[in-house]
């Protein structure tokens, strides 16, 4: 008899990706390749402002000097940027003026992924901006919310009717010369949502963007920037989700946050891209540039991530704590599965007094994945009677895969705290046995163990995204028990 | 009869722990099983369970008419084997609340009923948390994290309570135990005893058995049931020790 933990955990997270299926849309394509062209292409395609081309053709000359990171564990085959389409969209006339006229192929895909943008609208509360492939395609609520003053739109709209905002904050916490992918998108982005808080207002609803890749052989690059006025409070969430494909298609996002004095921003992502399948092949590679600055005092931004897709993850949602007393926080559930690889973390940036952060880092890997954690705590000089906590956990199911932390941590003053905790562990057979003999199957019983592992982030997740995050992660590692 | 054990062989990792395990049980029947340490009782409750280590070589068991070596282990767990750990395990993260009801769940289903509601369920446990004095906070805690010895024994018979196993393996639940903890296991597994349920009631020593009153003692001697009788025989070797039936085995 077999009594290997690792087999039943195989055969439990050998499942399939049910995003998987690719929806027969009219698609408009930009000419395939990158140069400086093809940004012209996109930025006169959006028919946007003499600024935008401005910043995009900085951020792609600047690019071209840059060299691919190579600091992450990750092993990347080289990506010809030559042979992806940077740009493509649902053919269309013109921006939809109500859901009427969205194409039904679309609202049926929307309709498939359990985002039903009709739905969205009248019942749960939710405003969602849906993006697919280059383009935001709807943004539900945004009458309600204008009553608020709150903008949320995409961010081509925003780029035609709220420059000035845009003149001001975009690349203000991700500046285009950040790094090699961020510099890449802010050449290329096509779209994404943009959010503007007004000072005092809390949003009466949480906001939502569904990003869905589409088309073949293309990168998505979107944008996407929340700014907090004073006093302000919202929370944000993130889903994505793409078709199954055979080739790994790029995806290489920018996300800035900005929190003026005494405002909240809560940001929420389940991260499901296609992961390739389970012999490796196929998937997305995830580089992403997340990045929050809390600017005035008393001001807060709170990261929660669970991340169960991709082939390879490369992301590391960060603060930028510089008001005093600004609280920065990292919630981190990251999956990896058969050839998945993920390099995730966070950076907490000490500037301002008082200032504290938190990070709680659980790593789940299986089959023959690689899983790291990358952190850095820095409390500068100036940021005295600063605290950092952090809490790295590892749980390993079976043998062949990996888990890896790298915290790296500067004090430079001696009034901060910072605290490190850190544990791996493995599923084991005692626990396994235990579920079982009180009748559960092996694959309920993995479910079970990994959502207690996972808890103390999973509670962080508004209640729409919790109860698919917890099945989320019990399906992503089906088939892992074998 | 409900459990009927021909015969039974046992090993892990080659070594040969149960050699020829002879045992039939009816609806109903406590039996309990003594002996001295590493003689295979533990061995012969996984093995009931269906821990995939050891190694069945020879003979069979018959529960409920059926050939139990055949099932999985929650398929055992699921026709009403429950098995009350000498090690209960830590879950981290999952309340004994989520934890039973998705054990409590799962054996409606096999049994073609409705999952329970929330309000049920929640009164249900009421009810069994009484009978084991389990305190209320405990139920709110991760399963067995951080629980002294005697919490653990007593969240074991709050599950044995909750899932109403036709055959309950009680493996040196007393162990560990002072003696109001004993107490309080005892009551419980007394008050869920009927006439259709039967307990296999393994233990070192007969002060359980004053509690929990056996209809059958057996001793097990490496790896085989050396001596069966009444209770009597449990306070025989209380006041002879193992020693006696050592003596008579090589003797």
């Amino acid at each position: 008899m077999e009594s290997d933990p690792n087999k039943i955990i195989g055969e439990v997270t050998q499942s399939d990706y049910k995003y998987g299926f690719v929806t027969e849309i009219e698609t408009e394509y930009a000419p395939k390749g990158l140069s400086e062209d093809t940004v012209r292409y996109i930025s006169a395609k959006k028919n946007e402002p003499a600024f935008m081309l401005e910043f995009r053709l900085k951020a792609f000359r600047h690019w071209l000097t840059m060299k691919l990171p190579n600091w992450a564990h990750l092993e990347i085959p080289p990506i010809d940027f030559q042979d992806i389409y940077f740009y493509a969209a649902p053919k269309k006339k013109k921006q939809y003026e109500s859901l009427d006229q969205v194409d039904p192929e679309l609202l049926a895909t929307f309709d498939k992924l359990g985002i039903s943008l009709e739905e969205q609208k009248k019942l749960s509360g939710v405003a969602v901006d849906a993006v697919i492939d280059s383009v935001s395609v709807k943004t539900t609520f945004s009458e309600t919310l204008s009553k608020y003053g709150i903008i949320f739109c995409s961010m081509s709209e925003a780029i035609q009717n709220h420059p000035d905002l845009l003149k001001q904050y975009l690349g203000s916490v991700v500046p285009y010369t950040d790094n090699y992918y961020a510099s890449l998108n802010s050449a290329v982005f096509s779209d994404g949502s943009f959010c503007y808080i007004p000072k005092g207002v809390r949003s009466p609803v949480e906001l939502s963007t569904y990003f869905r890749i589409n088309a073949a052989n293309t990168g998505q690059f979107e944008r996407t920037l929340i700014v907090a006025d004073e006093g302000a409070y919202v929370s944000y969430m993130e889903g994505c989700t793409a078709p199954q494909r055979d080739e790994n298609q790029l995806h290489a996002a920018v996300v800035e946050i900005v929190a003026m004095k005494d405002a909240q921003v809560k940001y929420s992502t389940v991260q499901n891209w296609y992961p390739g399948d389970k012999n490796g092949k196929g998937g997305i590679y995830n580089f992403v540039t997340k990045r929050g600055i809390c600017k005035g005092n008393n001001s807060k931004i709170s990261w929660t991530q669970v991340e169960t897709g991709s082939a390879v993850t490369w992301k590391y949602p960060s603060c930028i704590l510089l008001g005093d007393n600004s609280v920065g926080e990292f919630y981190s559930v990251a999956v990896t599965n058969n050839f998945q690889q993920a390099d995730t973390g966070t950076k907490m940036m000490h500037l301002g007094k008082n200032t504290k952060s938190t990070i709680i880092s659980k790593g789940i890997s299986a089959g023959k994945s690689n899983n790291s954690y990358r952190g850095l705590v820095r409390i500068s000089k100036n940021a005295t009677n600063s605290r950092n906590y952090s809490q790295c956990d590892s749980l390993l199911l079976g043998s062949s895969c990996g888990a890896h932390t790298w915290p790296y941590i500067q004090v430079e003053n001696k009034s901060s705290i910072v605290e490190h905790e850190a544990t791996t562990s493995k599923i084991s057979e005692d626990q396994l046995f235990y579920c079982q003999q009180r009748g559960m199957n092996a694959e309920s019983a993995i479910g079970l163990i990994v959502n207690g592992y996972a808890k103390e982030v999973l509670k962080q997740l508004p209640m729409e995204f919790a109860v698919e995050a917890q099945k989320l992660l019990s399906i992503s590692l089906e088939g892992s028990v074998g | 009869m409900l459990l009927s054990i021909k015969n039974l062989h046992a090993s892990i990792n080659g070594k040969e722990i149960l050699k020829g395990i002879n045992l039939d049980v009816n609806q109903g029947e406590v039996h309990a099983i003594m002996g001295p340490n590493g003689t295979g009782k533990s061995t012969l409750a996984s093995v009931i369970a269906g821990r995939e280590v050891f190694d069945v070589t020879a003979g069979e068991i018959i529960y409920k008419g059926k050939n139990l070596l055949k099932l999985a282990v929650e398929e055992r767990a699921r026709e009403g084997i429950f098995l009350g750990f000498q090690y209960p395990v830590e879950i981290p993260g999952v309340s004994i609340t989520n934890f039973m009801r998705t054990a409590v769940n799962e054996l409606r289903k096999y049994k073609g009923l409705d999952a329970l509601s929330g309000g049920v369920f929640l009164k249900l446990m009421e009810e069994k948390k009484k009978l084991v004095e389990l305190t209320s906070n405990l139920a709110n805690r991760s399963v067995n994290e951080g629980f002294s010895g005697g919490e653990k024994k007593k969240n074991e018979i709050f599950q044995m309570a909750m899932l109403e196993p036709t055959l309950a393996i009680l493996d040196e639940t007393d162990s560990g135990l002072d003696i109001d903890a004993l107490r309080v296991v005892a009551n419980g597994v007394n008050k869920l005893r009927t006439k259709e349920n039967s307990f296999l009631v393994i233990t070192h020593y007969q002060r359980l058995l004053d509690y929990i009153v056996p209809d059958f003692v057996h001793v097990l001697f490496e790896g085989r049931i050396v001596k069966s009788g009444s209770r009597e025989l449990a306070l025989e070797l209380e006041e002879k020790g193992y020693d006696w039936i050592r003596k008579e085995q090589e003797g």
